[in-house]
């Protein structure tokens, strides 16, 4: 008998497996090209075996690209040399603290005012379980992770029209829209209208699966009851005592729920690139730039603003500028380049490379994006309303509202993540305000989310990723058909010249992208160095 | 949305003294006075209606508020007295197509204020180029 059940079911699985594949490959599809799909094709640390005989390489910029390049290569016997615009390694892995300043481009200055510990991480600031390359690095350079979380069941979804603009718990809006959806089926599969999809046999674990998913009662119906309360929240919550019993809150009804759009904000959680174990790095993101920058030492010559890359059989000569002082030229020779600098400055830069490369390094927009930190003097989002980190989305022009992850439940003033926004008209109306209106603003629409904003602001800082001098945009945005027509051109070796960066790879936007374009770039050059 | 900052907001920052000597945002900043007010589009598309408002909250991102750009480890180009600006077929062209590193910012744009803006840029900031961009023009430019 058991041994029976465990063969129908095993091919029970199989079917719906394949049948699951073919419904969701224009799905698959459209996820890739967002690059949302995509796991990390990582196998280990790279191996560079064979003697390099003292070849030199010089990188250009130290981004987690750079930085695993140059650490790579010189622990194969390379001779390596960095040039890096920045005081600092890391590129757009960065965290501003209390303390630390920064200047946008058009010379509006902000000085971080967060408490000691706190912090705000403006561009990379979550790390998916699969992003396996990654992990290893921090693994082996020793930064701390703690977990991010993406999935708080206790945080709101909110739509100015929808519940008079009043924010829904996440839990609620998921347990309802699974539950009435549940409903809807089961009634169906009841009255025979899925006979044609669904056999005899499967309709029976359908239904048991309908039950189970949608929290349903005997009778199919998902209505307001301690069970379906189990899942979205009691209306009176159980305590200890007499009278304590807890009461059963009433569901949103099935029309309330599809017509507030809220249910769209639910994709943020299933995407694999959003699935739990999601991590941090303890402390801020730029441990990790810090740590590559740690072991890189003197390899990295900071200040130093690349104006000009040039080739010819005999290697590479590459002009730069003292980013403080302009006037002032130097130049470093090479027998290979590796440049990590975004396409957004590549493209600007006079490069010796074929037409080829050199369309493809022209092909890409960069993506506008706006983070704000705001410090509040207390976590009322924890002590008012039991939000232990995790996010709420939004459609108003602030995109979502972030929770920190870290000191949690410990009391005195919290940083919060006020906005993450991409494009759209608002990130342009956003860049285009100065550093402390796009603060104010934020302030002002996120109290329609959490009014204690008004009583509890003590500072913010806002990035807008246009204004940033060091990418001019949040990451490379290629389109599809930018993607078919020059990306193998990018990435392909031109002389002695390989580019290398999140722009370079199939997970665009991502630090894993980083580190795998590079550490692909680096093998590829290896095998030509050594290949002869 | 018409920005104005809000009453409680300036309240807070007016009440606290906290933010001597640095420019980051305090409650107690004086918060800065727009030169054109900016304002946020409630969608995706800028809802804006004319070529100054266009570009004060979509071009001046970048291209800054006197158009004469920025220079960092790249720079974004200054528009102020710019002779490629002369022909308008190209500044359309770089609107609605894009180009290099800028993104097609005229996609979220209709017809009339992609030749809005077009106009304006070519029309300011030591500018006058005197022939009117048509949204004909524009249509026939898009990709
Ligand atoms: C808002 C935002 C959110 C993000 N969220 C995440 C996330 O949650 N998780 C995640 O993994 N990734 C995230 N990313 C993406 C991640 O930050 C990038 O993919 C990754 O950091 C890129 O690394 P890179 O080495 O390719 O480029 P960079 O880090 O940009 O490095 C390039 C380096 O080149 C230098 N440089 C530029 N011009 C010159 C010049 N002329 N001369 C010399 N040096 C120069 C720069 O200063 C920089 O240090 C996010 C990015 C942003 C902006």
């Amino acid at each position: 008998m058991a041994g029976d059940q465990t063969v129908k079911a095993t091919r029970r699985d199989l079917l719906s497996m394949i049948g699951m594949a073919a419904g969701s490959a224009a799905m698959y599809r459209a996820m890739t090209t967002l690059g949302l799909a995509a796991g990390s094709d990582y196998a280990g640390p790279i191996r560079l075996d064979g003697d390099p005989k003292g070849a030199s390489v010089l990188v250009l910029g130290a981004g987690l690209a750079g930085m695993t390049a140059a650490l790579e290569l010189r622990n194969a016997g390379y001779e390596v040399k960095v040039l890096e615009f920045n005081e600092r390694p890391g590129g757009r892995n960065w965290t501003l603290r209390g303390g630390d300043t920064y200047t946008e481009l058009g010379g509006a200055r902000q000085s971080c005012g967060f408490a000691p510990g706190l912090y705000l991480n403006p561009g990379p600031w979550r790390i998916p379980y699969h992003h396996r390359a990654l992990l290893d690095y921090c693994r082996r350079l020793g930064v701390a992770l703690e977990p991010f979380v993406q999935l708080n069941h206790n945080a709101y979804l909110h739509s100015a029209s929808a519940f008079d603009g009043r924010p829904q718990r996440i839990r609620a809006i998921k347990a309802d829209l699974q539950g009435h959806v549940s409903e809807l089926l089961a009634k169906a599969t009841q009255q025979g209208k899925l006979d044609e999809a669904v056999s005899a046999e499967d309709k029976e674990m359908l239904l048991h699966a309908l039950r189970s998913w949608g929290a349903l009662d005997d009778d199919y119906a998902y209505k307001a009851s301690l069970l379906t309360s189990a899942y979205r929240g009691h209306a009176k919550d159980p305590g200890g005592g007499p009278g304590a019993a807890p009461t059963p809150s009433e569901p949103l009804g099935l029309s309330e729920v599809l017509r507030s759009r809220l249910w769209r904000y639910l994709q943020n959680f299933s995407a694999i690139e959003f699935q739990t174990t999601m991590f941090q790095p303890v402390g801020g993101m730029d441990m990790i730039g810090k740590a590559f920058g740690r072991a890189l030492g003197e390899v990295i010559r900071y200040g130093a603003k690349v104006t000009r890359i040039q080739q010819d059989g005999g290697g590479v000569t590459v002009t730069y500028a003292d980013a403080a002082d302009t006037s002032s030229v130097a130049q470093e020779k090479a027998d290979w380049c590796v440049c990590t600098i975004p396409l957004s400055i590549l493209s600007q830069i006079p490069i010796d490379v074929g037409a080829p490369m050199k369309a493809a390094i022209d092909a890409v927009p960069y993506l506008s994006a706006l983070k704000v930190g705001l410090q509040f003097r207390r976590r009322f989002w924890e002590e008012d309303e039991a939000i232990y980190g995790g996010i709420s989305y939004t459609d108003l022009p602030i995109g979502q509202i972030a929770y920190p992850n870290a000191g949690m439940n410990g009391g005195g003033p919290g940083v919060l993540l006020g906005a993450y926004t991409f494009e759209g008209a608002n990130g342009y109306e956003f860049a285009s305000m100065a550093p402390a209106e796009r603060v104010a603003r934020v302030l002002d629409i996120g109290a329609a989310i959490h009014p204690q904003y008004r009583a509890e602001f003590d500072n913010g800082i806002a990035v807008a990723w246009h204004r940033v001098p060091f990418t001019l945009g949040c990451a490379g945005n290629w389109s599809e058909e930018a993607r078919a027509a020059h990306y193998d051109d990018l990435c392909r070796i031109d002389g002695r010249i390989v580019l290398a960066g999140e722009h370079a790879s199939y997970l665009p936007a991502w630090q894993e992208g980083a580190i795998l374009s590079s550490l692909d770039a680096i093998g590829r050059l290896h095998e030509r160095v050594v290949g002869g | 949305m018409s920005g104005r900052i809000p009453a409680w907001l300036v309240a807070a920052l007016a009440a606290s003294l906290a933010a001597a000597g640095t420019s980051a945002t305090r409650a107690g900043d004086a918060l800065p006075t727009p030169v054109a007010p900016n304002m946020l589009s409630p969608g995706r598309t800028f809802a804006e209606t004319n070529g100054a408002s266009l570009y004060a909250n979509a071009c001046q991102g970048c291209h800054m508020a006197d158009a004469r750009g920025a220079i960092g480890a790249g720079s974004y180009p200054s528009l102020a007295g710019d002779q490629n600006l002369e022909a308008a077929g190209y500044v359309v062209a770089v609107v609605v197509r894009g180009q290099r590193a800028m993104p097609a910012v005229g996609r979220s744009m209709t017809d009339e204020q992609v030749a809005a803006v077009a106009d304006y840029v070519r029309s300011h900031f030591g500018n006058a180029y005197p022939d009117a961009v048509t949204a004909a023009e524009v249509k026939a430019a898009r990709p």
